[in-house]
């Protein structure tokens, strides 16, 4: 605790700022960088655990919890399942819109780096008075004293704004019905009207050992039917294909069987 | 270490973040980018409240992230709502207004 007032921190703080930040810079970047959303947002997870473990150190022992709680625990699984409802595999494309946005853009980021920092450098920042009287109560009485009392009317703006938010995803996410839905037997006349594939779909899968829903089923030519493959894997491009691989599976039994049987092969046979 | 060191994370968090924004076209992305931002802040936060030596950053740090909360709710929603009418979720895609 006589560490948090100091001009330099004990030598296990300083061991955990530099693994610690280290390791969520490398997170941040991953953000970034990384092609797909789900990597992104895994990294940006594991760095706000580590600020979290910054709160801690720092004394914020009840905003070290919330942050797990609330940044990990609810804000980062919100933005998963909003990953998963638009599409794990959609990759962000290399193509540039606008020529040399990016480097631009880093060289933006590095420029206003370099000035938050180098004014951090030039504010004479010393002394830390520590929280040693601030937190003597207790940090969660201390902030509840301040929340109730000096900042009350934001406390009761928050909370006006929770529920307008809740009040607004449910608005904007909400479709309403404005058509009946078709019943199945206007379905099927509509599809007789159209005339364009009057049975069900066929099946996926031709083999026994791949009759795996991804995998598309055969035509009596060897090629494989994209009809036979549910809608969503032929957008996502998920459909495997293995009618050249079956082929040769195929052909490999016939010639064991034939080696085993001694039997002469159908080219003899027929002369 | 110097605990001014935590402000010079918290800056270079930030504009890892800005330049994230600037440079990702997924609309998803673009979001986590700007709540990285928000954390670096609340990181400043939480460092000058132990400079000065009272709460006060630390309730304001609660603050910003109660209106992250909020702020993630609305937006994710509105990424929806976009994914849905036009399929996908690119901020380029996002031109209609335009000439």
């Amino acid at each position: 605790m006589s560490t948090l007032a100091a001009a330099t921190t004990s030598t296990g703080e300083a061991v955990q700022f530099w693994i610690l930040g280290t390791v969520a810079v490398l997170g941040a970047l991953c953000t970034i960088l990384m092609r797909r959303a789900v990597h992104s947002a895994l990294c940006l997870a594991g760095t706000m655990i580590i600020l979290a473990v910054f709160y801690l150190a720092n004394g914020a022992y009840f905003l070290g919890i919330v942050q797990i709680v609330v940044y990990t625990g609810a804000i980062m699984m919100l933005f998963l399942f909003v990953v998963m409802l638009i599409g794990v595999s959609a990759a962000d494309s290399l193509k540039e819109t606008i020529k040399g946005q990016r480097w631009l853009a880093a060289l933006c980021g590095i420029g206003f780096g370099v000035l938050l920092i180098a004014g951090i450098g030039n504010a004479s920042l010393t002394e830390f008075s520590g929280l040693t009287r601030a937190n003597s109560g207790g940090n969660v009485e201390g902030l509840a004293t301040l929340i109730f009392t000096k900042y009350v009317f934001a406390f009761e703006i928050t909370g006006a704004l929770l529920i307008t938010a809740a009040v607004g995803a449910m608005v904007l996410t909400h479709r309403e019905r404005t058509e009946r839905a078709k019943t199945q037997r206007e379905l099927s006349e509509q599809r007789i009207r159209d005339g364009v594939h009057l049975p069900p779909l066929p099946a996926p899968g031709v083999y026994a050992r791949h009759n795996a829903v991804d995998i598309a089923g055969l035509l009596p030519d060897g090629s494989p039917s994209e009809l036979t493959v549910n809608k969503t894997l032929r957008a996502r491009g998920q459909i495997r294909d293995v009618s050249s691989e079956a082929l040769n599976d195929l052909k490999a039994l016939e010639q064991r069987s034939t080696e085993r049987l001694e039997r002469p092969t159908s080219e003899e046979a027929s002369k | 270490m110097n605990p001014v060191n935590y402000l010079y994370l918290a800056a270079l968090l930030f504009s890892i973040g800005a330049t994230g924004v600037l440079i990702r076209r997924n609309a998803i992305v673009v979001f986590m980018c700007v709540e990285l931002m928000l954390n670096a802040c609340n990181l400043a936060f939480v460092a000058f409240s132990r400079l000065h030596g009272n709460l006060d950053g630390q309730i304001i740090a609660f603050f910003t992230m109660v209106v992250a909360a909020a702020e993630v709710v609305v937006g994710l929603a509105i990424i929806v709502s976009l994914f849905r009418s036009r399929h996908s979720a690119s901020v380029d895609d996002a031109s209609l207004m335009k000439l």
